[in-house]
C-alpha cells in the first residue's frame, strides 16, 4: 500500500475512542463530537542503501563545496562535530545514522592520509553524553578508535581555554564557539534533522557556541519573535543564527554540512499501534494496547521510564545532502516537510495533546515538570507553520502527570529553578532579568556541567523561554491528570477529566468551542492556512 | 445448573458489551474504508507451500492419515497406472470433475513418484477467498489458486512456471463441478498448457466419487426440498467404492490448435467412462459408433433427458445397460 498523507479526522458517533499519551503511560479518551484529530503522514520509503547515498552525498556536494575526499589532505586538521543525544526521538534502532555518516568520512580521511581528527559532540549546554549514549551514536568501531586517545571530546561551553571569539555580528551578537572547531582547517559537522527546527546555520552556531553567544538568541525576546521556530524564515531565533552563522563562514571557518533526515516510523514493532489509527487497530494491535497500557498504569513510574527508555525506534535515512550549509539545509527542509507536513484549515479554540514520555531533554532521564511545560507549549504548540493551531487567547489542554520529579544529576538547576524562580514568577521577561544570571554562571552548575552529566545551569531557563511565544498566545492551559500543586506551579490549571478541562476551558473560549487534538507522536508539523 | 446459566448469560452479556478496545473499533464515519488489501484469491502467495519442510510435511499428513482415510471412505479401483510407468515427468492430469473429494481421491490414488510432486489448480474464487481456506488447500494439497470464470495470464504463467520447474499439474478443464455427474464441456486450461509448456496431458475420469459427497442441491442449481432426500445428501460424506482410470499421455500435434486438443483430451475421458462399466476394447468401439474421429462428439454428456432419465442413465448397471450406449 502506498504512503498516506497526514489526516485530519472529524470526531463523529462512529469513532473510536482516540489514543492520548500521559506521559510514562497512555490510555484512550472520547473526544467530543466534532472535534477534528491530527494524524501524522505515514513514513516515508527509507533510503534502500544507507551508505551508498551518504557516499554519494558526500562526492556531489550543493552549493559552493567541492567533493569531501577534495577537501582532505595530508598534514590538515579535520575537526567531526555531531549532534548530540537529543536527536533523534525516540533513540534509532543501530546503527545510529550519525555512526553511518561519520564512518564515511572517517574512511575517506583514512583514504586522504588525515592523521589529525577529532570528534567533539555538539552539546551547546546540554548534559555530556555517557559512554554508553556515545557509542550507540558513533558504533563501537569510532568509540574505540578515538576515545582512547582523547580525540572523542564533548563540547565544553565553559571552557575559556577551548573557546574562541569569532567576533561580533551587525545586530552586536557575540559569536564564541569551540576552538578546536574554529580553528581546524575543516569544520564537517553531522546533522540530524528530526525537525525542521533542527540544523542549518544553528547546528554550529548554537551547537559549539558558549553562553556569552547563546544568550543571544535564547531569551525570551527571540522566542516571542519567533512564530514558529519551526519555521526557519519566521524564526528569530533563526535569523539570529543565520547571522551568526554567516559571519563564522566570513571569519574563515570552512564547514562542510552533512545534513540527515528521517522518517517518522516512530515505534518498533511491538508499539506500532501507537502510530496506527486506532479505527485500523487489529485484534492484536488491541491485544497489544491492553497489555501494555495495563502493565504501564500499574508499574512504578521509574520502571515504566526504564522500559519506555530502552525502546529503539526504526527511524530510517530518507534523505542525506552535504556541502555548503544554506544549500544543503534548504534541501533538508524539503524533506522534513515531505514527511512531516499536514494542511489543516483555520485555527482552532481548544488544542489538545497528550504529552509522551520524552523530549529532547530527558533521554535516560525523568521529564521534570518545566520540561512538560517546554514538550507541551515549546515543542507541540510551535509544530506549525503560517498561524498556530489554537486561535489568540484559546486554550492548550494536555495531559501529562506532571510529578514533581527531578533527575538530581541531569537536572540539577531544574529543581532550584523550580522552587526559587516559578515561586516567584512564570514570566520569562521577568526571570530573563531577575534570574537567569545568577544560575548561568553559578560555579557549582558549572561544575556540574562541566564535570558530570549536569545541564547547564541556565539551561532550566532557555526551557521556559521555549514556551514563551504559547504563554503569550494563550488563554488558559490546562493538564488534566498533573499533580495539581506542580501544574499551579508551573502557571497553570489542573483537571482531573476531559470533561472538567472542557467546562474549565469555556470560561476562557465560551460554549461550544472547537477543538483540535494532536495525535503525536509521530511527529508532524500542521500547515495552517 | 441454574447459578451457571447465570454466569454465562453475564458472561454474554459483557461480551456483547464490551466496547473498543475489547472489541473491535468502529470506522468513522467520515472515513472511506479502503479496499481489503488482497493477499487472498490469485494474490495469496502460495510459494511456502513447495518449500521442503512443508512438502515433507504434507508428504506425511498424506501417506499417514489422507491416504487411508481415502481407502476407508472411498475403496479405489485403479486401471491404467502402466501408463505413468514410462511417462516421462512433469504431466498434466486432467480430469472430470463430480465431487469436492475428487482432488483429495485422485492425489492418494497416483503413484508415490507422482503424488508428492503435484500441484492442483484450484477455483481462485473458491478454494483462495478466506486466509485459512487459502493456507488449508496450499498445505493440504498443495493447490494453487486459477481463475475459473475468464480467462487470466497470471493463472496460466504461474501453472506453466510450475510444470517447468518439474512440478505434475492435476486439473480440472470443466472448471467446476458437474451437477449430476455427466461431464460439462471442457475449457481449454489443460490443452493451452500443454502446448505451452510441451508436457503430455494424462487423461483421468474418476466414476463414483458423487457419492462419496455430492454437491448439494443447493450448489448444483437445484431448488432445495422437494423429498428432501437430495438436500439432506448434499454435503455429507458417505462410503461408497470408486474408480480412477488414466489414459494413455496425450500430446497436441504440431499443428493442432488448443481448441481442438481440448477436444481429444475430453472425448479420452469420455472413453476412459465408458470404460468403468466395459472394457478397453468395448469402450473404444462404443465411442467409434458414436463419432468416428475423436472429437467433442464422443463427449460424455449422457441424454436430452429429464434430470431423473439422466442420473438414472449414468448409474445403470452394466448388466442392464446391454449394448446401448448414450446418446441412445
Amino acid at each position: 500500500m502506498s504512503r498516506r498523507p497526514g489526516f485530519v479526522l472529524e470526531v463523529d458517533r462512529s469513532t473510536p475512542p482516540t489514543l492520548v499519551w500521559r506521559g510514562e503511560a497512555f490510555g484512550l479518551e472520547t473526544l467530543p463530537e466534532g472535534s477534528r484529530v491530527i494524524y501524522a503522514p505515514e513514513p516515508v520509503q527509507a533510503i534502500e542503501d544507507p551508505y551508498q547515498a551518504i557516499r554519494h552525498a558526500l562526492l556531489h556536494p550543493v552549493g559552493d563545496r567541492d567533493p569531501l575526499p577534495a577537501l582532505l589532505r595530508p598534514g590538515m586538521q579535520l575537526t567531526i562535530c555531531f549532534d548530540d543525544v537529543s536527536l533523534p526521538l525516540p533513540p534509532m534502532e543501530a546503527p545510529d545514522i550519525r555512526q553511518m555518516v561519520i564512518e564515511t568520512v572517517l574512511d575517506m580521511a583514512a583514504e586522504a592520509g588525515v592523521d589529525d581528527v577529532v570528534l567533539v559532540a555538539a552539546l551547546a549546554l546540554h548534559r555530556r553524553m555517557t559512554e554508553e549514549e556515545l557509542r550507540h551514536a558513533l558504533g563501537d568501531r569510532v568509540y574505540d578508535a578515538f576515545a582512547p586517545h582523547g580525540l572523542l571530546t564533548q563540547h565544553d561551553a565553559e571552557d575559556p581555554d577551548n573557546l574562541l571569539f569569532i567576533g561580533q555580528t551587525a545586530d552586536g551578537e557575540e559569536v564564541e564557539i569551540n576552538k578546536r572547531a574554529a580553528t581546524s582547517d575543516l569544520l564537517v559537522y553531522v546533522n540530524i534533522n528530526l525537525v525542521a527546527m533542527d540544523g542549518g546555520h544553528k547546528s554550529v552556531a548554537t551547537g559549539l557556541a558558549s553562553y556569552r553567544s547563546l544568550r543571544h538568541h535564547h531569551n525570551p525576546h527571540t522566542m516571542l519573535h519567533s512564530k514558529s521556530f519551526m519555521d526557519q524564515p519566521s524564526s528569530e531565533l533563526h535569523s539570529s543564527n543565520w547571522r551568526m552563522g554567516r559571519l563564522i563562514a566570513e571569519s574563515g571557518v570552512k564547514v562542510f554540512q552533512i545534513e540527515t533526515t528521517l522518517n517518522n516510523d516512530t515505534f518498533p514493532t511491538a508499539f506500532q499501534f501507537l502510530q496506527r489509527r486506532e479505527w485500523e487497530w487489529s485484534l492484536s494491535d488491541r491485544a497489544k494496547y491492553l497489555g501494555t497500557s495495563k502493565a504501564l498504569s500499574k508499574v512504578p513510574p521509574r520502571l515504566a521510564r526504564q522500559v519506555l527508555h530502552g525502546m529503539r525506534s526504526p527511524h530510517a535515512l530518507t534523505s542525506v545532502q552535504a556541502g555548503e550549509v544554506e544549500a544543503v539545509h534548504a534541501l533538508t527542509l524539503e524533506h522534513v516537510w515531505a514527511q512531516q507536513g499536514v494542511g489543516i484549515e483555520g485555527q482552532t479554540d481548544i488544542l489538545t495533546m497528550g504529552l509522551p514520555y520524552i523530549c529532547p531533554y530527558n533521554v535516560n532521564s525523568i521529564m521534570n515538570p518545566i520540561l512538560v511545560a517546554c514538550l507541551g507549549l515549546g515543542y507541540f504548540f510551535n509544530m506549525y507553520r503560517g498561524k498556530p493551531l489554537v486561535r489568540e487567547g484559546g486554550v492548550v489542554i494536555m495531559w501529562h502527570p506532571t510529578r514533581p520529579e527531578f533527575h538530581p544529576g541531569h537536572h540539577p538547576s531544574y529543581i532550584d529553578f523550580y522552587e526559587q524562580v516559578l515561586t516567584e514568577t512564570v514570566d520569562p521577561a521577568r526571570m530573563h532579568k531577575e534570574f537567569e544570571e545568577s544560575f548561568a554562571t553559578d560555579p557549582w552548575y558549572v561544575h556540574l556541567y562541566r564535570t558530570g552529566h549536569a545541564y547547564h545551569g541556565v539551561h532550566p531557563f532557555y526551557m521556559w523561554y521555549w514556551c514563551a511565544h504559547a504563554l503569550a498566545h494563550l488563554g488558559r492551559v490546562i493538564v488534566v491528570g498533573g499533580d495539581a500543586k506542580a501544574v499551579r506551579r508551573l502557571g497553570f490549571s489542573p483537571a482531573s477529566s476531559l470533561d472538567d478541562a472542557l467546562e474549565m476551558a469555556t470560561d476562557v473560549v465560551g460554549p461550544s468551542p472547537t477543538l483540535t487534538h494532536l495525535h503525536n507522536p509521530p511527529l508532524f508539523m500542521a500547515d495552517v492556512r | 445448573m441454574a447459578g451457571a446459566r447465570l454466569r454465562a448469560d453475564r458472561l454474554a452479556s459483557t461480551v456483547r458489551a464490551a466496547r473498543f478496545p475489547l472489541a473491535a473499533p468502529t470506522w468513522p464515519t467520515s472515513v472511506e474504508r479502503p479496499d481489503p488489501e488482497r493477499k487472498v484469491g490469485l494474490d495469496y502467495d502460495h510459494e511456502w507451500s513447495r518449500r521442503y519442510p512443508v512438502r515433507l510435511a504434507r508428504a506425511v499428513v498424506m501417506d499417514n492419515l489422507t491416504r487411508p482415510a481415502a481407502r476407508l471412505v472411498a475403496p479405489a479401483t485403479v486401471r491404467g497406472l502402466e501408463h505413468l510407468g514410462h511417462v516421462e515427468r512433469p504431466v498434466i492430469f486432467a480430469a472430470n470433475h463430480a465431487s469436492h473429494v475428487d482432488t483429495p481421491l485422485l492425489l492418494t490414488n497416483l503413484p508415490v513418484e507422482f503424488r508428492h510432486r503435484t500441484v492442483v489448480a484450484a477455483a481462485s474464487d473458491y478454494f483462495f477467498d478466506r486466509t485459512w481456506k487459502s493456507i488449508l488447500w496450499s498445505f493440504a494439497l498443495a493447490a494453487i489458486p486459477i481463475e475459473r470464470s475468464k480467462v487470466n495470464r497470471r493463472s496460466a504463467d504461474t501453472a506453466a512456471e510450475l510444470i517447468e520447474d518439474g512440478w505434475n499439474l492435476v486439473i480440472f478443464p470443466e472448471g467446476g463441478r458437474s451437477p449430476d455427474g455427466w461431464t460439462q464441456p471442457f475449457r481449454g486450461g489443460a490443452a493451452y498448457l500443454a502446448r505451452r509448456t510441451g508436457r503430455p496431458v494424462v487423461p483421468v475420469y474418476l466414476h463414483g466419487t458423487r457419492h462419496v459427497l455430492p454437491k448439494s442441491a443447493e450448489s448444483a442449481g437445484r431448488p432445495p426440498g422437494g423429498s428432501g432426500s437430495e438436500s439432506g445428501r448434499g454435503g455429507r460424506l458417505r462410503r461408497s467404492p470408486i474408480a480412477v482410470l488414466f489414459g494413455p499421455p496425450m500430446r497436441p500435434d504440431s499443428d493442432e490448435s488448443a481448441h481442438r486438443f481440448s477436444a481429444r483430451v475430453e472425448a479420452a475421458v469420455a472413453t476412459l467412462a465408458r470404460e468403468v462399466h466395459s472394457d478397453w476394447w468395448q469402450a473404444r468401439r462404443a465411442v467409434s459408433a458414436v463419432a468416428p474421429v475423436p472429437g467433442a462428439e464422443r463427449a460424455h454428456r449422457g441424454p436430452e433427458a429429464s434430470p431423473w432419465r439422466r442420473a438414472w442413465a449414468l448409474d445403470e448397471p452394466p448388466e442392464r445397460r446391454g449394448d446401448k450406449e448414450w446418446p441412445a
